[in-house]
């Protein structure tokens, strides 16, 4: 069967599926379960009342269940056991963080995935707040602002090519049609160099790529929060004397800090998932590597489920402050 | 508020220059790939993409009409012609009859090959060959010459990557095959969400506030903890690697944006009109499809571009999930991937590629902007 069609069909199913259940599930409930007529009609509607929320929610739950908190727990499971040849697994202990603790590529991705943390975050939303500021002063600004934007859409892989394109070399002598050995070469440079091959600094290429896709997730939301901020203030400190950069610095930015908290947190988490750039650009080669990076050559390419789901569970304990921190804040707002 | 209290501020030029060189540097990169992706690969190996508007000087090798077209004049045996094929509009400025020296002569000079004939070159790349004696061998000697050609662009590259019958690049296939999984895996979560998001909304039942909360924390969750679990559950239930498998894990890990982004907004809808719907006698499941539904189509447009450029664009789940040993689902990103190890000096195919798998999205993007923002506004968590 052709894919398309299969996918017609999925459609068809799923939807067909998921509306069918949700109207046939409160049919029965209505009129077959708890009838509000009759006798018991007053409490047959509350007891209907009662049960119609999980009608709701069941689906939902099923795949959220089964999809996200499901594979948490067993993942942590695995980290602990190792696979026996032909079938079945073993109880092992911390072994696999052990071995995982005992391997250089994995401090490399830990000190890599350290670097990303701070510089991608940072260098995000400073560019995202520039950019903010800047363009809601001018006319032109909300095309400028949907011009920096627009790497949101690219994938991680097309960005990917597209850098690489930035960061090519020729060898010397020849025309270079990477951009940035042009501009090293117009400068002074001596020689094209291979940027990519450069340890530590070929980590700062690859966070560019990323920082050039979020900057313009950090304008948008910033963009907003200045506009929210009330021009009282403003104008007080306009007349009472301050310059452009004081407005900025010591009454917008002050005013709009927990956005940019929010906005940091947002790319913090993308940061720690990074996978796709780094798998395509070098593939953790010249001591390049990340945690998604290693977690994926452990599990696909050595096949050793152990040490692949003991590094994701190091990723998983590095987004909890802040799953913590998000869950705190949204119970905070229903109150 | 720049006009607040007359202050027009002098920065504005210094701010317009600003915004102009951050504008620049941002779409710089992109453009470099789209101008790229319309050069043949010759000109993307000669020269930086930057200088494709421009005239440019090249090095080419060119052969001279097979010897059985000589024509013969007088003692002579002459073959002339034209270097280029017909149309193309360069200018010669030096020519060479050997690869060591290809700029050895002037044009409208003449040359003497090795065989004792003559040649001589035009600017435009006529030539005429003269011989005492017949010319011999099968194929037309080489001449090597410096030509300024002026700024060309083909559309042969999307030819051969989308439409070549060979399909060698996979390319065409494998834009078929992203879509197969987008969109089911884009329409499929926004059903599943809509009810549970209006339960959370306006339904009043135990425990709602903790699963708010568990939303919330299985937002961050990183789906690199669910490949394997789940793997091994596909492989289980028999369904292996392939399009279910990979609908199934786009719906799961798409869910909680989803009944977040609209649960958030179901509950800025106006309390009065469900409650009336409610009086007059209206079902939950009426109010949902009725009122809910349409009302809240600014968050199901956020949520569903926000799904389809997650799904479109990703690799990992692809790869997990749905590429089997058979390559034949394979995905754009995939390909783009496996291009850049295999073919990474080719950028004239790599770009065009690449700017195929972007161009749907982007698209999508210039299209429903409005509610990208919006979703993205609602989405951060406060």
């Amino acid at each position: 069967m052709h894919p398309a069609f299969q996918g017609l069909i999925t459609i068809i199913i799923g939807v067909g599926g998921c509306v069918g259940y949700f109207y046939f599930s409160n049919q029965f409930l209505d009129k077959i379960l708890f009838p509000p007529q009759g006798a018991n009609a007053g409490r047959n509607i509350n007891r209907a009342n009662l049960i119609r929320p999980w009608l709701f929610l069941a689906p939902a739950i099923l795949a959220l269940g089964l999809y996200l908190a499901y594979p948490v727990v067993e993942t942590m499971r695995l980290s602990l056991t190792e696979r026996v040849p032909g079938g079945g697994s073993a109880f092992v202990g911390l072994d696999n963080y052990q071995q995982m603790l005992g391997e250089p590529k994995f401090w490399e991705a830990l000190r890599n995935n350290m670097l990303w943390l701070v510089i991608v975050p940072a260098f995000s939303t400073a560019f995202g707040l520039l950019a903010a500021q800047l363009t809601d002063r001018i006319s032109w600004g909300n095309v400028a602002k949907s011009l920096i934007f627009m790497p949101m859409a690219i994938s991680f892989v097309g960005a990917a090519v597209i850098w690489k394109l930035v960061y090519d070399t020729r060898p010397i002598g020849q025309d270079q049609i990477g951009v940035l050995n042009a501009v090293y070469l117009a400068l002074g440079g001596a020689e094209p160099k291979t940027w990519l091959t450069i340890p530590l600094w070929n980590n700062i290429f690859l966070m560019a790529v990323l920082v050039w896709i979020q900057t313009g997730f950090a304008m948008v939301i910033l963009s907003a929060a200045l506009r929210g901020i009330s021009e009282e203030t403003i104008e007080a400190a306009i007349i009472d004397g301050a310059n452009p950069f004081q407005i900025f610095f010591k009454i917008k930015v002050p005013q709009i800090s927990g956005t940019i908290v929010v906005v940091w947190t947002t790319i913090t988490i993308v940061v720690l998932k990074v996978f796709d750039i780094v798998f395509a650009m070098t593939n953790g080669q010249w001591e390049t590597q990340v945690l998604a990076n290693y977690m994926y050559d452990k599990l696909f390419r050595a096949n050793d489920w152990g040490v692949g789901s003991a590094s994701a569970m190091i990723i998983m304990l590095l987004v909890t402050p802040i799953l913590i921190w998000n869950v705190r804040n949204a119970r905070k707002e229903m109150r | 508020m720049d006009n607040i209290a007359g202050t027009k501020s002098s920065l504005t030029w210094a701010v317009h220059i600003s915004v102009v060189v951050l504008v620049a540097l941002w779409l710089f990169p992109t453009v470099g790939l789209l101008v790229s992706s319309f050069r043949t690969a010759d000109q993307i190996a000669t020269g930086g993409w930057w200088k494709a508007m421009f005239p440019s000087e090249q090095n080419l090798t060119l052969r001279t009409l097979a010897p059985d077209t000589a024509v013969q004049e007088g003692t002579l045996y002459v073959i002339s012609g034209n270097l280029f094929e017909t149309g193309k509009d360069a200018e010669i400025s030096r020519f060479g009859i050997s690869s060591q020296h290809v700029d050895a002569f002037t044009v409208g000079d003449t040359a003497e090959l090795r065989n004792g004939s003559l040649i001589t070159v035009q600017p435009d790349g006529a030539y005429r060959m003269t011989s005492v004696e017949p010319f011999s061998g099968k194929r037309g000697s080489r001449v090597f010459v410096t030509a300024t050609t002026p700024p060309e662009f083909t559309l042969k590259n999307y030819q051969n990557v989308l439409f070549d019958p060979a399909n060698r690049e996979g390319m065409a296939k494998a834009f078929f095959n992203t879509l197969t999984v987008t969109i089911p895996a884009t329409i499929i979560p926004i059903v599943i969400a809509a009810f549970a998001a209006f339960a959370l909304a306006w339904m009043e039942f135990p425990g709602r506030a903790l699963l708010i909360a568990a939303i919330v924390a299985l937002l961050v969750v990183p789906l690199q903890l669910a490949l394997i679990p789940l793997l091994k559950f596909h492989n289980n239930i028999g369904i292996g690697k392939g399009y279910i498998g990979v609908w199934m894990a786009h719906t799961g890990f798409g869910l909680p944006l989803a009944i977040y982004l609209l649960r958030n907004y179901m509950v800025g809808l106006p309390r009065d009109i469900i409650e009336n719907a409610r009086v007059d006698g209206a079902t939950d499941f009426q109010i949902f499809t009725r009122i809910i539904l349409p009302l809240s189509f600014p968050a199901l447009a956020s949520f569903a571009i926000f799904q389809f450029l997650w799904t479109w664009n990703d690799l990992l789940v692809a790869l997990v999930f749905l590429i089997d040993a058979t390559g034949e689902t394979t995905v754009m990103t995939k390909q783009i991937v496996e291009l850049l190890g295999t073919r990474g000096g080719n950028w004239e195919i790599l770009a065009t590629s690449a700017f195929v798998s972007i161009s749907v999205p982007l698209i999508f993007f210039f299209a429903m902007q409005k509610y990208l923002v919006r979703g993205l506004l609602a989405g951060s968590v406060k």
